[in-house]
């Protein structure tokens, strides 16, 4: 049976990790190499490289950071952040990445969708959607979950799918920071509506939350950041409570 | 020990080349047929759609060099796929050492399948040391069908070959360069072919 998965974010700026509050505060927490060794050593079923650094030297400090990673770490790994070309998703591919998650820039021209599929296939292309219930509304936000868009999140979700996501990683940023629990809700809205598997993130604060976001929240992965780091919630232990709740995991 | 990764256009090689150099293993990357001849080993990776990793297999002229390789060789991920009969993604002939169609998953449950699954009815020397029921990472959207050749099987709505063997070919749908002790196991095995 399909295990689901346990997914930790290691957020990245030149170089080093760090988790924001609310995307606002940045916390130092280790050398991303080190750091994603240590969880698939604890049974991480994947990694998520986010990278939020602006210089200019970002893209080439990032490739540098994924050879790293994937000479020294045997699971699989998604890198995102600020990726807006071919020729971006070449690089990291060739450096050893699994996959690569697109944002903003796929809000931006939808059509990189499509491009990124036809050329290296839907299965490494992630769609990360930020979300924030404005008015009623799930509405899709861009730039680390600022800037509000026109679309809603349900129905961009499809969108995404149709043009050749291979997977969604959706963030709820009303949820984010709080460790108050996963959008259950809207996670299982997109799940039911999208054919292709769904990452939650955002909210997870205890073992609880995580069984929450697997049932009602019908999620096949579930994502994490500043609880994995700083060992709130141990990956492993994580793991049995899901497995003893019948979450099929691997352990 | 010389091991050769076949270069053509479909293939996320630097993963596997570092599974390989984590087992002390420099491997060439070459479509060059007589390096590939002479090597002891070959490895054939993939990802991607078949037709055209199909049509950059022809471009180089493997297809006419791959089924007559006398040495132990790995096809991986779509690299199985390529070396069934024929795959229903977009109608494409393929090489033909495992005589199996490539299917699509049925949409009942998510595609791709995408994640760790258990691995059972294990036969054979590639498996050597894994255990029945242990976890492998598969990222796929079809899969080839049971058969004689299978040595491993896998469980996603339907079951499926997770591995294949026919003389001196071998081939895991899952990527064991990204399955952790067991997927290195794998790939120890192999090279120990």
């Amino acid at each position: 049976m399909l295990t689901k998965r346990i997914i930790p974010c290691l957020d990245i700026k030149d170089g080093r990790t760090v988790k924001g509050v609310n995307f606002v505060d940045l916390r130092d927490a280790g050398d991303p190499v080190e750091l994603g060794a240590r969880y698939a050593a604890e049974m991480a079923d994947e990694l998520v490289f986010l990278d939020i650094t602006a210089t200019v030297e970002r893209r080439k400090t990032l490739v540098e950071l994924v050879r790293h990673v994937a000479r020294e770490i045997n699971i699989p790994f998604t890198v995102g952040g600020g990726i807006s070309s071919i020729a971006d998703v070449s690089a990291l591919l060739n450096a050893g990445a699994d996959k690569v998650s697109i944002n903003s820039s796929a809000v931006k021209r939808p059509g990189l969708i499509d491009e990124l599929s036809r050329e290296f296939g839907n299965q490494c292309i992630v769609v990360a959607i930020d979300s924030r219930f404005v008015d009623g509304v799930h509405v899709v936000h861009t730039h680390g979950g600022r800037t509000p868009t026109a679309l809603e999140t349900i129905s961009w979700a499809k969108e995404a799918e149709n043009r050749g996501a291979g997977e969604i990683l959706l963030t709820s940023m009303d949820h984010d920071g709080t460790k108050a629990g996963f959008a259950d809700e809207l996670t299982a809205k997109v799940s039911e509506t999208v054919g292709v598997p769904v990452i939650a993130s955002g909210g997870g604060g205890t073992q609880e939350h995580f069984l929450d976001v697997f049932t009602k929240g019908k999620a096949d992965a579930a994502l994490a950041a500043s609880i994995f780091h700083f060992q709130e919630v141990p990956i492993k232990e994580l793991k049995e409570y899901l497995r003893d709740q019948n979450i099929p995991m691997r352990l | 020990m010389k091991v050769a990764i076949i270069k053509y256009n479909a293939g996320n090689v630097q993963s596997v080349t570092f599974a390989l150099n984590r087992l002390g293993i420099e491997p060439v990357l070459s479509n060059d047929p007589e390096v590939l001849k002479s090597a002891d080993k070959v490895i054939f990776p993939g990802v991607g759609e078949a037709s055209t990793a199909m049509a950059s297999v022809k471009e180089n002229g493997l297809d006419k060099i791959i089924p007559g390789l006398k040495q132990p060789f790995l096809g991986i991920c779509l690299g199985l796929q390529l070396m069934c009969r024929h795959s229903e993604e977009n109608n494409t002939a393929c090489l033909g050492v495992f005589d199996l169609e490539v299917k699509k998953f049925p949409p009942n449950e998510k595609v791709p399948h995408m994640g760790w699954n258990k691995i059972h009815s294990l036969k054979g020397p590639l498996m050597n040391g894994l255990t029945n029921d242990a976890y492998l990472y598969f990222v796929h959207s079809y899969y080839a069908e049971m058969g004689s050749s299978t040595i491993a099987r896998s469980d996603y709505m339907v079951p499926f070959s997770a591995a294949l063997q026919k003389g001196n070919f071998y081939a895991v749908q899952a990527h064991p360069e990204k399955s952790g002790v067991d997927g290195a196991r794998i790939l120890k095995n192999f090279i120990e072919l």
